[in-house]
């Protein structure tokens, strides 16, 4: 039917034209009215009630307009957040986690914002401000909330098998000891090979360097001496059986907070919210105490999460979000609601013992002074060193560490450490940074 | 496809082996074949108990989640409704809105350009039909997730962004669809019926939409679910594409409870809640539609 092709032909084109019509009518609703009017910004963020918190900004500034778009947390985000900013599309300020600011700042994705925000850098911790600017004269993001890292413990069940808080290093495995002769089906609490970031808090706190950076070439010490010896302290652990293998957040784990099974978690400041819903029977029963030193005398600890405010490169009005991003991180009035509805732990030190922290956590009734302490250790944070592929360190982290608690072997720690570190290399090297062998 | 017809099959399939003069005796006495029988109920098990999980866990408060027995139900389940419809103003519900809006004409255009699409290349032949069909094969197998960051980066070229459209575009045209469609023609069309309607003097868009379109419903309803599941539970397209959580569908929202930082914990019996309200829909869509799918091939105008 040769009389039919004009017609066939037409047909499979009206798949295409349907795609364009489509296109042109939905090209209007872009992004009308950008000029006219009070600035609009948005912000990528995924604290819960960042939007309240927004709202309280926009009431007293007209004239600079925030828009909260919640997103989910994690290296998805890191992902979009890239994507984003290499098709030009991306928002104007994100919530970035601070092992985050290298991958996003070498994919060009955010801003200089030091000369808009002179005078910030006195509200923060050395060790938590370095981790924004990572020790030059730019600064990329400023930081919101931090989780410095703490020892938890249950206070009842300490006193009924005879144990003492530990100190130092030695004086925990001491204590788990201990207790495993006292209660064998009990544990002091658990290594957990899903948790990059406690590790690399614990990794952090025995001043672990995992990357570093001079010249122009970057150096991986994931396998350093400060982490070497955390790896084979846990994997020692883990070895002679002193400390559980099972990884946590998972409702086993839940449940052996909430029975007893497991007397103490090594975490941060923001344990309180975890526990709440992961043991809720056992309110009340916990205490918090400083994070065992590796020498007696020292005085030091680690972090594990936290997460700043950063200005993208494709933001249009970049002075009006570093404004926005500097009130929102140091004014008292937004870190007050930022604990209150984000329940975050601020950064800003002045607002680590006010407000709604000037009180303790239900779960922590029998020790009112649970945020001055805390603010007290929050100080002793050790400076943290993040490269440009933290995830990809953080998933190998998972598989080997993951296969090493399983074999219960200390070798098999020692040589996960060392895949771990090939792999960062590797990767580093791969995505064509100049690394030091 | 098989699935389809499989009805039909069970039904005739006892009537094709009752040959005539083949005496018909008592029935013999049933063996349960056991093997294949415990192999389904394994099956069926693995498929139903995350389900009976979900259901069960949705019924849950936040302190018995975890806590107590995996399957026994809990005490929680209005007021986890209750605050998963509180949550953020109840943005679940507009989420919900989202994906139907996103699954329904996603799905419906789809199926029409599967339709044009599939009857064309079926019916008429032109140079570069096999071509074009072969082409289209390649997108079948082609994983939509590795196309989401490409299209991602062509939407922005076309300031499209961040919008509704930006979703939609990409879905409607699916070479699953088109495949299906080209295939279900080719059966259910019989060309003597496309020529008569041409003697009787039918234009081509009369001959599709009055004779063609009737004897296509099946296979299209069967385009229309395939694709409205697949819109429906699609993650990544919308995950890079949106920004504006008003905008987002329900995976996209329910992922933003999953993961509130570090710090927060998971907002689980909200997430699990709004996973059970999430597969209701496509219950109901089933219900309701399925019944299309006992017209099979054999209805048609010509003896064959």
């Amino acid at each position: 039917m040769p009389q039919i092709t004009r017609r066939s032909l037409a047909a499979a084109t009206a798949v295409l034209l349907g795609a364009t019509a489509l296109t042109a009518c939905g090209s209007s609703d872009g992004e009308a009215g950008a000029d006219s009017g009070p600035v609009k910004l948005t912000y990528w963020a995924w604290a819960p009630g960042m939007d309240k918190v927004a709202a309280l900004w926009n009431a007293e500034h007209p004239d600079i307009q925030i828009t909260v778009q919640k997103q989910a947390s994690g290296d998805d985000l890191v992902t979009k957040i890239i994507t984003a900013a290499k098709a030009h599309k991306g928002p104007d300020l994100v919530q970035a986690e601070y092992q985050a600011l290298p991958t996003l700042v070498s994919n060009d994705a955010l801003a200089d914002i030091s000369d808009e925000v002179q005078g910030a850098e006195k509200h923060f911790a050395p060790g938590v401000w370095q981790q924004t600017t990572f020790g030059g004269d730019a600064v990329y993001a400023l930081p919101q909330d931090s989780g410095p890292l703490m020892f938890f413990y249950r206070k009842d069940l300490f006193e009924q098998y005879g144990l003492t808080v530990p100190t130092t290093w030695d004086q925990f495995a001491e204590t788990a000891r201990a207790l495993k002769k006292k209660a064998p089906k009990k544990a002091l609490t658990t290594f957990s090979a899903n948790d990059a970031g406690l590790f690399a808090g614990l990794s952090q706190q025995a001043g672990a360097k995992w990357w570093t950076f001079e010249g122009d070439t970057w150096k991986v010490g994931v396998d350093d001496a400060a982490t070497k010896k955390v790896t084979d302290f846990w994997g020692g652990l883990v070895a002679e059986g002193a400390v559980d293998n099972q990884p946590m957040y998972t409702p086993a784990w839940n449940n052996a907070l909430n029975t007893g099974e497991q007397l103490a978690w090594v975490s941060a400041v923001w344990a309180p919210g975890v526990l709440t819903t992961a043991a809720p029977d056992t309110k009340g029963k916990w205490a918090m105490a400083p994070l065992p030193q590796w020498s007696a005398g020292e005085n030091a600890t680690g972090s594990w999460g936290g997460s700043s405010t950063a200005v993208t490169t494709d933001s249009k009005h970049k002075a009006a979000a570093a404004q926005f991003a500097t009130w929102l991180n140091t004014d008292p009035e937004a870190l007050a609601a930022l604990v209150k509805e984000s329940g975050i732990y601020p950064a800003a030190t002045a607002a680590q013992t006010s407000g709604a922290l000037a009180k303790a956590p239900g779960y922590f009734a029998g020790q009112p002074d649970f945020y001055t302490e805390a603010a007290e250790i929050a100080k002793t944070t050790a400076p943290a060193a993040w490269g440009p592929n933290v995830n990809v360190a953080y998933t190998a982290f998972k598989d080997e560490f993951g296969k090493a608690a399983k074999a219960k072997t200390a070798a098999a720690f020692g040589e996960a450490l060392a895949a771990v570190q090939d792999t960062t290399v590797n990767d580093l090297t791969k995505q064509g940074f100049e690394v030091a062998k | 496809m098989t699935g389809l017809a499989s009805p039909t099959l069970r039904k005739a399939a006892p009537a094709a082996g009752s040959t005539p003069g083949v005496p018909q005796g008592p029935p013999r006495p049933r063996r349960t074949a056991l093997l294949p029988t415990a192999a389904l109920v394994l099956g069926a098990l693995y498929c139903l108990l995350p389900v009976a999980w979900v259901v069960v866990a949705a019924t849950k408060a936040d302190d018995e989640l975890f806590s107590t027995f995996t399957f026994l139900p809990g005490s929680g389940f209005a007021d986890n409704l209750g605050d998963l419809t509180a949550y953020r103003d109840g943005i679940y519900w507009k989420w919900m809105g989202n994906s139907v809006l996103y699954a329904g004409l996603g799905a419906l255009l789809s199926t029409a350009v599967s339709a044009f699409a599939g009857y064309g290349l079926a019916v008429y032949r032109f140079r570069g039909r096999e071509l074009f069909f072969n082409v289209m094969l390649t997108g079948v197998l082609m994983p939509p997730v590795i196309l989401a960051i490409p299209q991602y980066l062509l939407m922005a070229e076309a300031d499209l962004t961040d919008s509704h459209v930006s979703v939609l575009l990409p879905l409607i045209l699916s070479p699953y669809g088109v495949y299906l469609g080209r295939i279900y023609a080719e059966a259910a069309i019989p060309m003597e019926l496309v020529e008569a309607g041409r003697v009787d003097g039918a234009g081509e868009w009369r001959i599709f939409s009055r004779i063609a379109v009737p004897l296509l419903a099946p296979g299209l309803v069967t385009i229309f679910l395939f694709q409205f599941v697949a819109i429906w539970n699609n993650f990544l397209l919308p995950f890079i594409m949106l920004g504006d959580d008003e905008k987002f569908p329900m995976t996209v929202g329910l992922f933003t409870l999953l993961k509130q930082g570090a710090s927060q914990p998971a907002l689980y019996t909200l997430v699990i809640t709004g996973a059970l309200l999430a597969v209701v829909p496509l219950i109901a869509l089933f219900l309701v539609i399925q019944r299309f799918w006992s017209l099979d091939l054999l209805s048609g105008a010509v003896k064959s």
